[in-house]
């Protein structure tokens, strides 16, 4: 059994009454994608917040390359490993798409402590960020800025930005939301290739993608996991059809 | 240090802090409703106390004035908020911050071109001057005694409108979700307006009250202004129990620091030392207060939790 | 060459040459006016350092530039008076050497700026803004009580400080110092805004979300720019404190701090030179409309309102047009 690149440990999470994650225990393994799927309110951003570390589990563990990073601060994780994408872009607005990369690329070297070279002159972090926008697409739009770009560009800017730091795992928040079939075609496809970087934890809406890259899908349900497996076998199972996928699978 | 001596100036907190809760009370719902913070707070302090001042002047009646300062507040208030502050709510902060503060040149400087820089005189109306004696035989002057309970009814009358009236339902349903009601059909824009112009009512009833016990002047609300910011600091932003409870807690803080911390240095140094250390560090005592509230919850004792 | 970059060096040329020609014809005033100038464009490319780049909104920066302003009275005062400061537990005498007094000053304030920072900093938005008024508020009522140093009525410098090789009562010469100075932070300014510690800061700005999921820490971002914004505004109290040979309770008051963020604002937040162009104007203004009202400050307070909504990117956004992308 291949060690879990990162794992959660029977999280769970209240709010008030509201039990927003319900003994959650799932994993992700080298070199696939596990897409985690259900409906609206279902709890996907509170997981999402434990696992890459903007709240705090009210019982159980989270471990990174297991190491446990439970109280450790979402930057810390990020420096570990984790890289991740958000459902609502977040990127500088002001900053050009080249600058947004570097920043990656800076936070991946960490050392932001240097106050007089300047920083678009470095080359290490220059080579980082290009590579990375050559990646997805964006090296022509280098010197544009990010307000200016389309929605799709931007989310290919916030997986660029992701791959500069070179993670150990990438937690991807919807990252089809938005976007055509054409782009949803693209980044599909470049999704597909990168699982043998490092593995993806999926969380999306997107059946079509979802099915298409799968390794294992979970299926979250008012915090609580009432399924994982493969493709076929989520497809068959009835707890899973009754609450989720009704008569379409 | 007597009871009596102690129990007066308990009362003169308690007093000071009320007055500062007619400040702390608007700018949290302005604050918490409309997202604004508003620096021109102050000027509509001053300007209650000084159509208080103006009409007491004219025609003698304390009463009057007080509903001078009621009006002329509110009003004041309600027409910058539709020429002005209307404006603000969609830029951040800092705009927020420079356009209020440019309202405070204006307003500051327009008093000081209509009434001149000597202060004005508002006194404490007959019927309220004087000491009255309350059970334990202390004397205490009837008119603070008033502020006392005019602002505690105030207090439970804002209660009441937050808790009972259609009015207070919209306001509380604006700090929630301010998108939200929006899209419930509420008119935003005249619950703007009235929210400002009540908060801006507050602010000049406070001043007008104020301003029988000091004086009437250009420039007295800023120094009010950042106090009741302190308060809401303290209190938490929306919360007008936290500005009522943060209000009193700092008047309290600053009446008796006044005076214990001199006798505590008193302890430590010689007595003319100990006062000038004891009276510097009376006057850094709220801010002290501030601060520890602030190591311990960033946003106030009864604010939104992040 | 940008276009703003030309803008800048006609500014700093200007900055040179027209106090030199007033040296020339002999024009003392204009060469303090001058002066006044430079100095509070220093305390506002200090505070620009924490408000345009890193985004808080500190409206109590007056705090340190208050603070210089004391370090340099206070100093001067026991040299002046040949009292030493304190004798136990060790003897620390007064000084009047300006680069003893910078350094004390700088020191001071930035110790001052990491205390409130930690402080100030855990909160965001509308707390940190009250919060920094608040202490400066402290700092204002604390200064009024310590009698020691004059109280109300402030503290009166007889002798302008001296500094190794200049005769510093000199207007030009000063001037000359002053200049320099400002000439020098922002250079740094300028290379801070384009290096790691400058992107990383400006982006902690726009998106802390991102910043954090990339393996940086914003708030120490954050408390470091503002340390060194309130290093630099408390040099410039006092550099202040010694053009005015006083230093008062005022230099700490709400009202200074608001005419900090007055020049960066009317000059253009996001320029390099907004507080500089800021800082020039409202001097300006303050001389010629002064002399013609004694309530100026209403026209400032529409110029103010003016540019907040409707000219946004100050004088320097009028002249040059849409702001660029940092590069």
């Amino acid at each position: 059994m291949t060690e879990a690149v990162l794992a959660t440990k029977r999280i769970s999470k209240s709010f008030g009454a509201l039990r927003a994650s319900d003994d959650i225990s799932i994993d992700l393994v080298p070199g696939e994608i596990h897409a985690i799927i259900g409906p609206n309110g279902a709890g996907k951003s509170t997981l999402i917040k434990q696992i890459c570390g903007g709240l705090r589990p009210d019982t159980g563990s989270v471990h990174l390359l297991g190491e446990d990073v439970t109280h450790s601060s979402t930057e810390i994780r990020a420096r570990k490993g984790l890289g991740r994408t958000f459902q609502i872009s977040a990127l500088a607005m002001e900053d050009t798409v080249l600058q947004n990369a570097v920043l990656g690329a800076l936070g991946g070297q960490g050392n932001p402590w240097r106050f007089l070279k300047p920083v678009l002159k470095d080359k290490a972090l220059l080579e980082t960020a290009k590579q990375a926008l050559e990646r997805v697409g964006l090296i022509d739009q280098a010197n544009t800025r990010t307000a200016e770009l389309s929605h799709g560009q931007r989310r290919q800017l916030e997986v660029a930005v992701a791959l500069t730091l070179k993670p150990k795992a990438f937690i991807m928040d919807e990252p089809m939301a938005g976007l055509g079939t054409e782009g949803s075609k693209r980044l599909t496809g470049f999704l597909d290739g990168l699982r043998h970087e490092a593995p993806v934890l999926l969380v999306e809406h997107d059946m079509d993608a979802v099915f298409a890259l799968a390794d294992r899908i979970s299926v979250l349900v008012y915090g609580k996991v009432i399924a994982t497996g493969t493709i076929d076998e989520i497809r068959a199972n009835k707890d899973v059809r009754d609450a989720y996928l009704g008569e379409e699978a | 240090m007597s009871l009596i001596l102690l129990i007066e100036q308990m009362l003169n907190g308690l007093q000071f802090g009320i007055m500062l809760f007619l400040m702390a009370a608007g700018l949290t719902l302005i604050f918490g409703v409309m997202g604004l913070i508003n620096l021109a707070h102050g000027s509509l302090y001053m300007i209650g106390a000084f159509c208080a001042a103006a009409v007491a002047g004219l025609t003698g009646s304390f009463v009057l004035g007080l509903i001078a300062a009621l009006a002329g507040a509110a009003v004041a208030g309600a027409l910058v908020e539709l020429v002005v502050i209307r404006r603000l709510y969609a830029k951040d902060h800092l705009d927020q911050v420079l356009a209020t503060f440019a309202l405070i040149l204006i307003f500051s400087e327009g008093t000081r071109w209509v009434f001149g820089s000597f202060p004005l005189f508002l006194d404490i109306p007959d019927f309220l001057s004087g000491p009255v004696t309350l059970p334990g035989g202390i004397e205490y002057p009837l008119y603070r005694l008033t502020l006392i309970v005019v602002g505690l009814l105030v207090a439970a009358g804002l209660f009441l409108l937050i808790s009972r009236t259609r009015l207070g339902i919209q306001i509380r349903a604006g700090e929630n979700d301010r998108e939200m009601i929006a899209a419930l059909g509420i008119d935003i824009a005249k619950l703007y307006t009235i929210v400002f112009a009540l908060g801006a009512a507050l602010a000049g009833l406070a001043g007008a009250l104020v301003g029988a016990i000091q004086s009437v002047q250009v420039g007295m609300g800023e120094p009010v202004l950042i106090l009741a910011f302190v308060v809401i600091v303290i209190g938490g932003i929306g919360s007008i129990k936290g500005a009522l409870i943060g209000a009193i807690l700092v008047g309290l803080t600053d009446t008796l620091g006044g005076i214990f911390l001199p006798e505590l240095m008193k302890l430590f140094f010689a007595p003319a030392t100990a006062t000038s250390i004891g009276s510097s560090l009376a006057s850094m005592a709220i801010y002290i207060l501030m601060a520890a509230v602030l190591v311990l919850r960033p946003t106030g004792l009864f604010g939104a939790r992040p | 060459m940008t276009r703003e970059t030309v803008f800048n060096a006609v500014v700093l040329a200007a900055l040179a040459i027209v106090p030199l020609w007033a040296h020339v014809t002999g024009e003392l005033f204009t060469i303090t006016l001058a002066t006044r100038a430079v100095i509070l464009a220093l305390a506002a490319v200090g505070l620009n350092i924490a408000l345009g780049l890193g985004g808080l909104v500190s409206l109590g920066h007056a705090v340190f530039f208050g603070i210089g302003g004391y370090a340099m009275g206070i100093l001067a005062s026991h040299a002046q008076n040949y009292t030493p400061l304190m004798e136990w537990p060790f003897l620390i005498d007064g000084t009047k050497s300006m680069p003893v007094i910078w350094l004390v000053a700088i020191v001071l304030s930035a110790l001052v700026a990491f205390v409130i920072g930690l402080l100030s900093l855990r909160t965001s938005g509308v707390y940190f803004i009250m919060i920094t008024l608040a202490f400066g508020q402290m700092f204002y009522f604390f200064s009024i009580s310590w009698s020691a140093y004059g109280g109300e009525d402030g503290l009166s410098i007889y002798v302008r400080n001296g500094f190794p090789g200049l005769n510093t009562l000199v207007p030009i010469q000063f001037y000359g110092l002053c200049f320099a100075i400002l000439a020098l932070v922002l250079l740094f300014a300028a290379k801070l805004q384009r290096s790691p510690f400058g992107l990383a800061l400006n982006a902690a700005r726009q998106a802390p979300d991102r910043v954090e999921t990339v393996g940086l820490n914003p708030m120490r971002l954050r408390l470091l720019a503002f340390v060194l914004s309130g290093a630099i505004t408390g040099l410039a109290g006092a550099l202040f404190a010694d053009l005015n040979r006083f230093v008062s309770p005022t230099m700490f008051s709400w009202q200074m701090s608001g005419e900090i963020i007055v020049f960066i604002i009317l000059g253009g937040v996001a320029r390099l030179f907004g507080p500089v162009v800021g800082a020039v104007l409202f001097v300006a203004l303050e001389h010629f409309l002064g002399d013609l009202s004694d309530y100026w400050h209403i026209y400032l307070g529409f110029l103010l309102l003016g540019v907040v909504l409707f000219a946004r990117g100050g004088v320097i956004g009028m002249l040059l047009g849409r702001e660029k992308a940092h590069d």
